[in-house]
């Protein structure tokens, strides 16, 4: 794999990463911009980008209204977690991503039942993402050898992606929304009122399980790329802004998409002509927009 | 026509029974309280008439089906749901959802849209609820937040109105409003209301029977039956008068509790 983003100058000269491809601003924004676009690992990062934004923009929204950030926040640690241990077993990491998180959703969904209430399901959460960060640290401690990708399975690799990894992410993006969409009315009326839903005939109990299938199955494949702490960044921070910002639903998705489009473009683009690293530049740019949106509306 | 039938039914949670030997018939268009004292099952015998809480004995039938299977020509109103300040859902979009909340795909704009637009904004009208309906509903008061879900409940142009509480949370002069409201939905729209309630008094005017429940089973009568002090002080097990008002109306005045059931 390429050098990790988290290192903004790589360390590892990749098959398309060498420090001379950094060359700073030129202060001409039409040759900055076409600078941006040149180098294909800067493509491929720029489309894996999008891709994880409008996906985390969308589902975040609705992760945020059902008040699941707490879930979604360890579904990003169990995908540290099966990577650690599909390396450990000598399996392809994607693997382990979709096991463990599809696992995690599992036991997320038992532990909010239709009577739970939010502190019994947020203790159990708890108790399922310190188990399942205990796990990851124990098979990185097992596997003997240099395990030189921890870094890269925190902070993933957004500047090594390949390709075939941009259409594969692609594909789960293209799926998780589609679900998401299909059901967004029943799973909004889930989310907001339970009670009538059911008496309505929404399955309340199965879209819950679903939903987090989905934000597993993103969560996973995401991580992959972003690493699974950025992730979580991407999935909550637009969708609280803008709910912040509107109340109505579909214009809420799409201004949630919207910020997660432009804190990953600009995160993207600032850590190309800098030596800090793309995660820094997101996580602080969805956090002043979150502030801003506090402070403003 | 009936709407609601019971035949020796018998509801029990977790091993305990609520209520058993249940037989009550609730003709179509009829406005019918359900009173009785905390616990004794008014709640599970609305979420029977759902299908929420299957029956461990006997039989209903509920608008010619068996419960659950008509629930789309029910509206229903929980008892004390309220939503807190995060929330951040318009009051008129949770009117939506009980028009088309249960339907999957997204909507479409058209003409289906632009009628559904139309109906949520009649019933948002209808319980004079226009003013705030685009707040953002957890910020909206306990009442302002009933008078919409009330709305809700209407959406879809129900047959059965299920309303657990709906008074609960509202002032004098709103639960006079409210239980108007409801009467005359049920009378022009021939609809059935089956209200629960602690106090009886806004809606005295109104029914045409009551359900009560009490002592681990339900009986109806006919509204004059019931509302006396000795069935009534029977009911509750406390001593409960009912009193003619000088313009004619019964009032009734009874333990404190019978008001103030709920300790906030
Ligand atoms: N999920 C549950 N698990 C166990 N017991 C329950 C459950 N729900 C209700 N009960 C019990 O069933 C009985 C009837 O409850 P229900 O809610 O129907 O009463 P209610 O008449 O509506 O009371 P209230 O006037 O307080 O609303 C109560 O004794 C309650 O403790
Ligand atoms: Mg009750």
């Amino acid at each position: 794999m390429g050098g990790s983003w988290w290192s903004a100058r790589p360390t590892c000269t990749g098959t398309m990463l060498t420090s001379s491809v950094f060359t700073g601003l030129s202060w001409n924004p039409v040759d900055d911009v076409h600078a941006l676009f040149t180098y294909p690992f800067m493509q491929h990062a720029l489309a894996a980008g999008t891709i994880v934004a409008v996906m985390a923009g969308v589902i975040g929204w609705f992760m945020v209204l059902r008040r699941q950030t707490f879930a979604g926040h360890t579904l990003s640690l169990t995908a540290f977690t099966g990577a650690s241990a599909a390396v450990l077993a000598g399996v392809p990491i994607v693997l382990g991503y979709f096991t463990v998180c599809g696992l995690g959703a599992l036991a997320l969904a038992g532990a909010s039942g239709p009577r739970r209430s939010q502190g019994t399901e947020s203790a159990a959460t708890g108790s399922i993402q310190a188990f399942a960060l205990g796990l990851g640290f124990l098979f990185v401690s097992l596997y003997h050898g240099v395990l030189n990708g921890l870094d890269s399975l925190l902070f993933g690799t957004f500047l090594g992606i390949t390709s075939s990894q941009v259409l594969v992410l692609l594909v789960v993006a293209v799926v998780a929304i589609a679900l998401v969409a299909v059901a967004a009315r029943p799973l909004l009326f889930a989310s907001v009122d339970p009670d009538v839903a059911r008496a309505s005939g929404v399955r309340v109990q199965l879209l819950g399980l679903g939903f987090l299938l989905v934000l597993g199955l993103s969560v996973a494949e995401t991580s992959q790329i972003t690493g699974a702490l950025l992730v979580f960044a991407l999935l909550v921070t637009p969708a609280a802004t803008a709910q912040r910002l509107t109340t109505r639903p579909l214009a809420g998705v799409v201004l949630s998409v919207a910020l997660a489009l432009l804190v990953t473009w600009l995160g993207l683009a600032l850590a190309y002509f800098s030596v800090y690293p793309v995660g820094f530049y997101i996580t602080s740019l969805s956090f002043a927009l979150y502030v801003l949106a506090r402070v403003f509306a | 026509m009936t709407a609601v039938s019971f035949e020796g039914a018998e509801a029990r949670i977790g091993g305990t029974t609520i209520w058993r030997d249940v037989s009550l018939t609730v003709e179509r268009g009829q406005f019918v309280a359900v009173l009785g004292p905390n616990g004794s099952g008014k709640s599970t015998l609305v979420r029977a008439v759902l299908g929420l809480q299957p029956l461990a004995a006997g039989s209903a039938s509920v608008l010619g089906r068996p419960p659950g299977e008509a629930n789309d020509r029910i509206g229903y109103l929980p008892q004390r749901r309220s939503f807190d300040e995060s929330t951040r859902i318009r009051g008129a979009d949770v009117v939506r959802l009980g028009l088309d909340g249960a339907r999957w795909g997204l909507p479409l704009p058209g003409a289906r849209s632009r009628a559904a637009t139309r109906r949520v904004a009649e019933v948002i009208e209808l319980v004079s609820a226009t003013a705030y309906a685009d707040k953002p509903i957890g910020e909206l008061s306990g009442g302002e937040q009933q008078r919409l879900l009330i709305a809700q409940a209407l959406a879809r142009r129900p047959q059965l109105l299920l309303l657990d509480e709906p008074l609960d949370s509202l002032d004098l002069p709103n639960q006079a409003g409210v239980a108007a409201l409801v009467r005359s939905i049920c009378r022009e729209e021939d609809v059935t209301v089956l209200l629960v309630a602690h106090d009886v008094n806004p809606i005295l005017g109104y029914l045409d029977g009551v359900i009560y429940v009490a002592g681990g089973t339900a009986v109806e009568g006919a509204p004059e039956d019931v509302i006396s002090a000795e069935t009534l002080s029977a009911l509750y097990g406390v001593p409960i008068d009912v009193l003619r008002a000088s313009d004619g109306r019964l009032v009734v005045v009874g333990a404190p509790d019978l008001h103030g059931h709920h300790a906030h």
